[in-house]
C-alpha cells in the first residue's frame, strides 16, 4: 500500500502499472473522507445518541436498569432465540449456496429470489402469516388448541418468526461470492481424489470463510434485533415471552429512557462483539 | 455440463433447501394467498386500487428506491474503503456496520427522529442552512431507510472484494490500461452482481419496513403514509381480508423486482464470461 | 428425517420455557399457586403495577393462596386481536368497548359482560384534556384555541389507537353540541387536524414526540396519562389544561371464560377484577389520575379532577361505538374524509 507514496522511480512502465494498481492519493482520501461522514452522520450519530440516553443518569442507574429481572429475562430469551436460529439458517445457506453455485439447473433464478422473499415481506405480515398458520383462529389452530400446544405467544413462535425474517442471510452472502469465486479449485481437489465432504472443508471453507462469518453475524444481529414480526407473535407477556428489542420498547414507553437505550446499547454492543470476534479470527489466521 | 458430473452433493443440498424453504417461507406465506382468496376478484380490486392504497405504494416503492440507491452508492464506497484502505479507526468503522441490524427498528425511528425533528441536532441544521425539513416528510422515510440498508450493501459487496484476485488487476495494469480502466473494466464488472444484490435487498427491505418508519415518517395520507402502515390500520379494524390482499399485492411486486434484478445479475455475469 | 431432526431440536429448545409454564400451571390448583394474566391497553402499566401487588396481598391475606399476575400491554385493539389468535388472557382490561365487543363476538366474553361487574364493567373513566408547554405560551384554553394561529397539535391516528379515538370524537362532539350540525363539526375536526403534523400509530408514541422530541405546542390525550406526565416527568415542563367540554371515556374490564375455566381460575379472576371496585382499589385508581366510580373517593380527590362537562359517546352517537366505529374509523369513513386528495 506504501508503493503509492513513491511514484519517483523512473521506469515510466512500471510508475504506470503502480498507478495502475493503486488508487491516486486524492481519490483515496476523499473515498475514505466520504466513508467516513457517511458511517459518521448515519451510524455514529445515532449510536451515540443512544449511548449518550443510555448513561444520561450515570453508570448506576444503567447498570440497575440492565439487571432488572424483567430485562434479564429478555436478554435469555433473545439469546436462546439467536442460538437456535442462527445454526438453522447457516446450515441452511451453505446448503443452498452449494446447490445453487456449483450445479447448473432449471428455476435457478426463480430459487435464488424465494430465498430473498423473507426480505421483502414486511415484518408486519412475517409475524401476521404465523397468526394465520398457529393462531387460534389459523389453519392448525384447532388441532394446536386440543393437544394444547402453543406456538405463538411463546418462546417457539418468536423463534419461527426469527427463523423466517433472517431466512436468506447467510445464503445471501454465500451466493454471490462463491459465484465469484468459481469451482475450479474444488473440481482441481476432486479430481485429486478427494472426497466431497473434504473438498468442502479443506477447499471451498477457507474460501468463504469471510462471507460465511458476514452472513452468522449480521444473521445474529437481525435475529437479536428483529422487532416488528417478534412483537405480533410475543403477546407481549413481561418476564415471560419479551425479547430485548420489545423490552426497549415497553421501557420507552414506561418513560424509562434509561433502561430503554441500556437495553438498546446492549444489542449495539453486538458491533463490539462483531469487532473481537473478526479481530481474534484474523490473528489466528496470521499465525498460521 | 461436465462439472456438474464431477461436483458431488446435488441432491442432498438442494433437497434440504428446498424443504426447508417450503417450511419456513413458502407454507406461511401461502397463507396469504389462501386469505386473500376469500375475497372475490371485483373486492381485490377494489381495494387495491383504492386512491389511498395506490398512493401509499407510490410512497412506499419510491422511497424505497431513491433509499436503495443512495445506500448503493455510498454503501460501495464505505466497503472500498474498508477493504483497500488502511487508516485511522478502520476497525472501528468496520465493526459499527451491522449496527443499523442489532438496533431494534422502533428504537432505530426514536433515534432518528430525535436527530432529524425540526429542533433536532441536524433537522436544525438542514432547515436553517438549506430550508429543508427532513422529519414528518418523505424525506425522513428516505433517510430511516437508508440507515437499515446500509449493512445490506456493503456486507454483501466487501466479502467479492476481498476475495477478489488482485492477478486481474495487475494483468489488466500491465498490458497498459489506466487505473480508471482497471476499476471500471476489471474490478467493476466483477462487484456488480452483488453490489445489485444489495441493492435488490436494501430496497426489498426498505418497501416492507414499518418499525423505524412510523416515527419519523408524518404518516399523513397520501403524503408520508407507507404501504405497511396501511396494512397495520386494516388489521387494527379486524379486516384481514383487505390486510392480506395489500400484503400479498406487495410481495408480489417485490418479488418480481427482486427476480428482474437476478435475472439481470445472471446476464451480467454471462456477459462478464463468469458462467 | 431432516424435518424429524428440525422437529426434535425445536422441541426441545424452543418448548422448555413454554413446558416450564405448562407445569407452573399443572401443579397450581393443588398449590394454591395462581398465575393470572392481564392483557391491557397501553398506558395502563403504572396503574396495574401498583392493583396487582395491592391485590396479591389482599388475596393472600383472604384466602391464604399466593397469586402472581403477569401483565401484557399494548395497543387495545392489537390486545383484543392477539387475545382471538389464541394468547391465554384470563381478564382484559381495555380502553374501549368495542374491543370487548370483538371478543365477545367470538365467544371469548360471555355476551352479558356489561352487567357481569358494576357500571357497565367500567372500574373507572378518564376523558380527554391537554398538555401544553409550561406557563401554556400559546395560551390554549379550550378546543377552539387548538385551531387558532399556528398551533401545532399531536395526537396519535385514531385509526390505529384508542386514546385518540376518544380525542377525535371529544373534538367532534365539543363541535356538534357548540355548532350544532354534523356539517360544522366534520368542518372542525378537518381544521383540527390540519394542526396536525404527524399521525403517530400510539398513544404513547405520540406523547413522546411531545415530551422527549418538543414537537408540537399541545397534546391531546387522557386526564390520567396527562397529569402522570405534568406531576411525575416535568413539573417544571408542562401544564395539564381542562377544556370547557370533553368526552367520558369508559375502560371497560372482561373475563375471557374459557380460559379461565381451562386453567381452573374462575374465582380468582373474578376476585381480582371485582378488587378493582374496592375502596383499596378505587384509591389506586384515583391515586393514579383516573376516575374512581366510588363517589365518595372521587369526592376526596375533587381537587385533582377539575369539574368539566363530561358527555358520553351516546349523546353524540346515539347508537354507540359500533357505529362510531363505522361512520368515523372505517376506511372512507369521515376521519378519512379529512385526507381528501386535492
Amino acid at each position: 500500500m506504501s508503493a503509492v507514496t513513491q511514484p519517483m522511480n523512473p521506469a515510466k512502465l512500471v510508475a504506470r502499472q503502480q498507478l495502475a494498481l493503486q488508487d491516486a492519493d486524492w481519490v483515496r482520501w476523499s473515498l475514505i473522507a466520504i466513508a467516513v461522514s457517511f458511517i459518521g452522520l448515519f451510524i455514529c450519530l445515532p449510536l451515540g445518541l443512544v449511548i449518550v440516553k443510555a448513561l444520561s443518569k450515570g453508570v448506576e442507574a444503567y447498570w440497575a436498569a440492565l439487571s432488572e429481572p424483567d430485562t434479564l429475562a429478555a436478554i435469555r430469551l433473545t439469546l436462546l432465540t439467536a442460538l437456535i436460529t442462527v445454526p438453522l439458517n447457516t446450515v441452511f445457506g451453505v446448503a443452498a449456496a452449494w446447490a445453487i453455485t456449483r450445479f447448473e439447473f432449471k428455476g435457478k433464478s426463480l430459487l435464488t429470489t424465494l430465498i430473498d422473499l423473507p426480505f421483502s415481506v414486511s415484518p408486519v405480515i412475517s409475524g401476521l402469516i404465523f397468526v394465520l398458520l398457529f393462531g387460534a383462529e389459523g389453519w392448525f389452530g384447532d388441532w394446536l388448541i386440543a393437544h394444547d400446544v402453543k406456538i405463538i405467544f411463546a418462546a417457539s413462535g418468536i423463534i419461527l418468526a426469527t427463523v423466517f425474517i433472517t431466512f436468506p442471510f447467510v445464503a445471501r452472502q454465500l451466493i454471490p461470492l462463491m459465484q465469484e469465486m468459481g469451482s475450479q479449485e474444488e473440481e482441481a481437489a476432486l479430481s485429486l481424489g478427494a472426497s466431497g465432504w473434504k473438498t468442502f472443508c479443506a477447499v471451498t471453507l477457507p474460501n468463504i470463510k469471510w462471507a460465511l462469518l458476514y452472513g452468522v453475524l449480521l444473521c445474529n444481529a437481525r435475529a437479536m434485533g428483529e422487532f416488528g414480526a417478534v412483537s405480533v407473535v410475543s403477546g407481549h407477556i413481561r418476564g415471560l415471552t419479551n425479547t430485548l428489542p420489545l423490552h426497549v420498547e415497553v421501557n420507552y414507553n414506561e418513560y424509562n429512557i434509561v433502561g430503554a437505550f441500556a437495553g438498546a446499547s446492549i444489542l449495539a454492543g453486538l458491533a463490539v462483539v462483531t469487532l473481537v470476534l473478526k479481530t481474534v479470527l484474523e490473528w489466528q489466521q496470521a499465525k498460521r | 455440463m461436465s462439472r456438474s458430473s464431477i461436483m458431488p452433493g446435488f441432491r442432498p443440498t438442494i433437497g434440504f433447501t428446498l424443504i426447508y424453504l417450503s417450511l419456513i417461507v413458502l407454507i406461511p406465506l401461502s397463507t396469504l394467498v389462501f386469505q386473500s382468496f376469500q375475497l372475490n376478484w371485483d373486492d381485490y380490486v377494489h381495494i387495491i386500487t383504492n386512491k389511498r392504497v395506490l398512493s401509499s405504494f407510490r410512497v412506499s416503492f419510491s422511497t424505497a428506491l431513491v433509499a436503495a440507491l443512495i445506500a448503493g452508492f455510498f454503501g460501495f464506497i464505505v466497503a472500498w474503503v474498508l477493504v483497500r484502505y488502511s487508516f485511522f479507526g478502520k476497525q472501528f468503522f468496520h465493526a459499527l456496520i451491522d449496527f443499523p441490524f442489532a438496533l431494534p427498528t422502533a428504537v432505530a425511528g426514536i433515534v432518528l427522529a430525535t436527530i432529524f425533528q425540526p429542533s433536532g441536532f441536524l433537522g436544525k441544521l438542514l432547515i436553517d442552512t438549506f430550508g429543508v425539513q427532513v422529519a414528518f416528510k418523505p424525506l425522513g422515510i428516505v433517510m430511516a431507510l437508508i440507515f437499515i440498508s446500509i449493512p445490506f450493501v456493503v456486507r454483501t459487496v466487501e466479502p467479492v472484494l476481498l476475495e477478489f484476485e488482485t492477478s486481474m488487476e495487475e494483468a489488466a495494469s500491465s498490458l497498459g490500461a489506466t487505473r480508471w480502466q482497471v476499476f471500471s473494466k476489471v474490478i467493476f464488472p466483477n462487484v456488480l452482481p452483488a453490489l445489485l444484490t444489495g441493492f435488490a435487498l436494501a430496497f426489498a427491505r426498505g418497501v416492507g419496513e414499518y418499525g423505524s418508519v412510523i416515527f419519523i415518517a408524518g404518516n399523513i395520507p397520501y403524503v408520508s403514509e407507507i404501504v405497511p402502515l396501511l396494512i397495520v390500520t386494516k388489521l387494527e379494524q379486524f379486516d384481514i381480508e383487505g390486510a392480506t390482499a395489500i400484503a400479498l399485492t406487495m410481495l408480489v411486486i417485490s418479488f418480481v423486482l427482486l427476480l428482474l434484478i437476478n435475472l439481470l445479475q445472471f446476464w451480467v455475469r454471462k456477459r462478464s464470461g463468469q458462467l | 428425517m431432516l424435518t424429524h431432526i428440525f422437529n426434535a431440536r425445536f422441541i426441545r429448545h424452543a418448548l422448555y420455557p413454554l413446558g416450564l409454564l405448562a407445569l407452573l400451571l399443572a401443579f397450581n390448583v393443588s398449590a394454591k399457586e395462581y398465575t393470572l394474566l392481564n392483557v391491557s391497553y397501553d398506558v395502563s402499566r403504572e396503574l396495574y403495577r401498583d392493583v396487582n401487588a395491592a391485590f396479591a396481598d389482599y388475596w393472600l391475606k383472604e384466602t391464604g393462596d399466593k397469586v402472581t399476575i403477569q401483565q401484557s400491554h399494548d395497543g387495545s385493539t392489537k390486545q383484543a386481536a392477539a387475545v382471538i389468535a389464541g394468547l391465554e388472557a384470563d381478564v382484559v382490561t381495555m380502553n374501549q368497548q368495542t374491543d370487548v365487543d370483538k371478543l365477545a363476538s367470538k365467544g371469548l366474553v360471555s355476551k352479558d359482560w356489561r352487567t357481569r361487574f358494576p357500571d357497565n364493567s367500567a372500574p373507572y373513566t378518564s376523558t380527554t384534556v391537554f398538555l401544553v408547554r409550561k406557563g401554556n405560551p400559546k395560551n390554549i384554553k379550550d378546543w377552539d384555541d387548538l385551531v387558532k394561529s399556528d398551533n401545532v397539535v399531536i395526537l396519535s391516528n385514531p385509526k390505529t389507537s384508542g386514546n385518540a379515538r376518544y380525542s377525535y370524537l371529544a373534538a367532534w362532539g365539543y363541535a356538534l353540541r357548540k355548532l350544532g350540525s354534523e356539517e360544522k363539526a366534520q368542518e372542525f375536526v378537518t381544521q383540527l387536524f390540519k394542526h396536525v403534523p404527524v399521525l403517530s400509530t400510539g398513544g404513547r408514541a405520540a406523547t413522546n414526540a411531545f415530551i422527549q422530541n418538543n414537537t408540537g405546542d399541545v397534546l391531546l390525550t387522557f386526564e390520567n396519562e396527562a397529569f402522570l406526565i405534568a406531576n411525575d416527568l416535568g413539573a417544571d415542563k408542562f401544564d395539564v389544561v381542562i377544556p370547557s367540554t370533553s368526552i367520558e371515556a369508559d375502560h371497560p374490564v372482561a373475563i375471557i371464560d374459557p380460559i379461565v375455566s381451562k386453567k381452573g381460575n374462575e374465582k380468582v379472576a373474578e376476585a381480582y377484577l371485582n378488587f378493582l371496585w374496592t375502596d383499596a382499589g378505587q384509591e389506586i385508581i384515583a391515586k393514579h389520575h383516573y376516575r374512581p366510580r366510588n363517589p365518595e373517593i372521587l369526592a376526596r380527590h375533587a381537587d385533582e379532577f377539575a369539574k368539566l362537562e363530561l358527555f358520553s359517546i351516546n349523546d353524540i352517537i346515539p347508537e354507540g361505538w359500533a357505529a362510531a366505529q363505522r361512520i368515523h374509523f372505517a376506511d372512507g369513513g369521515l376521519f378519512d374524509q379529512i385526507y381528501k386528495k386535492e
